[in-house]
């Protein structure tokens, strides 16, 4: 059978796909996470360097790796429409903005609450955490200027110019905060080195990553059905759901 | 053609020149801005000589990003606000090379004055001659990308909301690679390691902010006209 995908690009089909995706997703998030965490807290034995602060690892992995991911989704979205006009891409983009912020605002946090134990200090200008830290002012540079820009077609276009920009940026970020951060420090600090991680441990991160990755996709459709909502107000449709 | 489009490069250019000639002031406070950070440092750290010239490449290379991004407001709100820029977004000449124009006549009246004065305030904090070149060479090479990139900025927010703060919200995180090859290029000589790599770095982004921005420039102008 043959998907019109064509069809969920219009908000008014999109709209009652989202509400039902929405609900399983987040389902989902809340079931791998319970699994992940009773995982990570008893299933997982003590690391023997680290002891149990370690055990952050399990919130802090996924949550980096969500806040590098969506910035790239974001960048994807508002490119498709930016370049074929639609808009629920622009509001998909929208959508994922506050998500990637808070899933790099939990990666910087959880960083530091790790970092104290096993590091001695809350923060370290480590290339990582730099760049991460610049991360989360790249998606509040997006979002004001989103937000401050009334017309919301012209805001979807400006912010999307925005996006672009920025996602050919990341890696030069990344590239020139490593190359400073060992000019700068030597290596006082590494969390390159990976030690060997028991499987146990592994499976505990993975299965916290799709948890992650379930939340990602459930808020994100939540939140861009209030933005279809919010947007399309006058438009009839809406009265008949 | 050809000719019609580098003669309205040149005259784009020629005009912004000629505009900021007569309104010295708005170009002189720029300069002065970044005169006056600069020397609020030694103040605010103390006149130890050896912990200035440590901390001199950053001083100047985070100041002149300041000062970059103070001007970027002026870049086209004239232009904006007097209809000039609708004009030049209509001209049959392609948006890129006119916004190039724009961004050159930007640089010349507020990054090549920050160059020049570059090694006067280098003396300040005790540099040695050798730092003094590279740190004059790295902000030649590295503030035309500021101007680049700093337009994109300027044109997404034009005649927007909080104008001003929410360019420097922008524009700032994108400026962070500039920064660190600039100031690190001037360190990587006080340390012996050579600067020849990070001025390549900085040459290397400014070749690809020449060849990306003018496009993001234009887009955005286009989209800020709507």
């Amino acid at each position: 059978m043959a998907i019109n995908w064509f069809k969920y690009a219009s908000p008014p089909a999109f709209y009652p796909l989202a509400g039902k995706m929405a609900p399983w997703f987040l389902a989902l998030a809340a079931l791998l996470g319970a699994a992940g965490l009773y995982i990570g807290f008893f299933a997982a034995p003590t690391d023997f360097q680290q002891g149990d602060s370690y055990r952050i690892i399990f919130i802090h992995v996924p949550a980096a790796w969500m806040s590098m991911l969506i910035y790239v989704v974001m960048a994807f979205w508002a490119g498709l429409g930016l370049a074929f006009n639609t808009r629920l891409s622009s509001m998909m983009a929208h959508a994922l903005a506050p998500t990637g912020a808070l899933m790099t605002f939990i990666a910087l946090w959880t960083g530091a609450l790790w970092g104290k134990p096993t590091w001695g200090t809350w923060w370290v200008w480590d290339a990582r955490l730099t760049s991460e830290l610049i991360l989360l002012f790249l998606y509040i540079g997006y979002m004001s200027l989103a937000a401050a820009i009334d017309d919301p077609r012209k805001a979807d276009k400006a912010s999307a110019v925005l996006a672009l920009v920025g996602v050919v940026n990341v890696p030069i970020i990344y590239f020139s905060v490593q190359w400073w951060n060992t000019l700068h420090q030597g290596a006082s600090v590494s969390i390159t080195r990976s030690p060997s991680m028991a499987a146990i441990m592994l499976w505990g991160m993975l299965v916290m990553v799709f948890a992650f990755w379930s939340y990602c996709i459930g808020a994100v459709l939540m939140r861009v059905r209030h933005i279809i909502l919010e947007r399309e107000r006058h438009a009839a449709w809406i009265s008949e759901v | 053609m050809a000719a019609g489009a580098a003669a309205a490069f040149w005259a784009v250019l020629e005009r912004d020149l000629l505009i900021a000639l007569r309104r010295r002031a708005d170009v002189l406070t720029t300069f002065f801005f970044f005169v006056i950070v600069v020397s609020l440092f030694p103040l605010g750290i103390g006149p130890e000589p050896g912990t200035l010239r440590e901390i001199a490449p950053g001083v100047v290379w985070v100041s002149a990003l300041l000062a970059a991004m103070l001007s970027l407001a002026r870049m086209f709100s004239g232009d904006f606000a007097d209809g000039t820029l609708e004009q030049l977004v209509l001209t049959p000449q392609p948006l890129t090379l006119l916004v190039l124009a724009k961004v050159a006549a930007h640089w010349l009246t507020t990054g090549l004055p920050l160059v020049l004065i570059g090694p006067l305030l280098g003396l300040q904090f005790d540099l040695p001659v050798d730092e003094l070149w590279i740190l004059v060479l790295s902000l030649l090479i590295g503030t035309p990308s500021l101007s680049m990139i700093g337009a994109v900025g300027a044109a997404l927010t034009l005649g927007v909301r909080g104008g001003g703060a929410l360019t420097s919200l922008l524009v700032l995180p994108l400026y962070v690679p500039v920064l660190i090859f600039g100031a690190g290029a001037v360190a990587a000589t006080a340390n012996g390691t050579g600067a020849g790599g990070h001025l390549s770095l900085l040459g290397a982004m400014l070749m690809l902010s020449l060849v990306f921005a003018p496009w993001a420039i234009g887009a955005a102008l286009k989209i800020s006209l709507e």
